[in-house]
């Protein structure tokens, strides 16, 4: 194998090696976050326009079994799955769903609007809106001609 | 008791001979509890996201199919931050065992779970058969 010099800039193997590794860097973290943190819930978060959105799948929860809160730049999800009582004449041939007690947190991007969060269950998906700071949003700053 | 702390399990996609592929994305396995009592077999399954008007089930001969279709959970404007689970329709299917009164099945859907109630035909119930002593 030959040896050449490397010259930033030049799109050398090295270079393309780099950017790669970066990539996936970028997308094996989130702040501190790693990407699967296999708490549950599972969560996805989308940005539109002056929102952050945080999705989770919690079927069978219930509203009044949810506690979220924003504590320093963290959404905190914590609640209860209950699974009622059968009757006890019941036999189980399969018994795969579970029931029990979560906490989960994940790192907010930026700072949001903790007064201004809402959060809704829809058919068991938990959508959490959290509306940036005022302090975060672009600020178009007008040029005056001397 | 002690409290019990829920594990994350990852969802588990339907292979793609099973589902009938008519929609493009993932299509995965709920979870399903099966009871049984002398009456009939209730089955529960997780399908977060599903709506009561989007559930098939179907039963031919002793296969039962369930089929729970999402409506798309993110706005088109969304842009992806973080992603740690997928979006998609829910596929399962069973071979019962028992003879089900196909007229009395109800089915309902509850924050995302279904409640699928098969009832026996009655002669199907179980009979309390005497022992005599010879």
């Amino acid at each position: 194998m030959a040896i050449v010099r490397w010259q930033p800039g030049e799109s050398s193997e090295f270079d393309r090696l780099r950017q790669e590794m970066d990539r996936l860097t970028n997308l094996l973290s989130w702040g501190t976050e790693p990407f699967f943190s296999r708490v549950y819930p599972a969560l996805n978060m989308t940005e539109e326009g002056d929102n952050f959105l945080v999705r989770a799948e919690l079927p069978g929860v219930k509203a009044e079994d949810l506690d979220i809160s924003v504590v320093e730049g963290r959404l905190v999800i914590r609640g209860e799955r209950k699974i009622g009582a059968e009757g006890k004449d019941t036999n189980y041939h399969r018994k795969e769903r579970e029931a029990g007690f979560f906490r989960r947190t994940i790192t907010l991007p930026t700072k949001v609007a903790a007064d201004k969060v809402s959060a809704v269950m829809r058919n068991g998906i938990l959508t959490v809106t959290l509306p940036k700071s005022e302090e975060t949003k672009p600020r178009r700053i007008a040029v005056k001609s001397a | 008791m002690k409290e019990k702390e829920m594990e994350l399990k990852e969802k588990k996609e339907a292979k793609p001979a099973a589902g009938e592929g008519t929609r493009p994305g993932p299509v995965f396995i709920p979870a399903v509890d099966i009871l049984e009592d002398p009456t009939g077999i209730t089955i529960l399954a997780d399908m977060p996201g599903v709506d009561g008007k989007n559930v098939d089930i179907d039963l031919r001969d002793n296969q039962l199919t369930i089929i729970g279709r999402i409506d798309p959970a993110e706005g088109e404007k969304e842009v992806s931050l973080h992603r740690e689970f997928q979006w998609g329709d829910f596929f399962r299917q069973f071979t019962l065992s028992e003879v089900i009164d196909q007229n009395k099945i109800t089915a309902k859907m509850d924050e995302g779970v279904l409640r699928l109630i098969l009832p026996k035909v009655e002669k199907m119930k179980p009979q309390k058969i005497k022992v005599s002593a010879g």
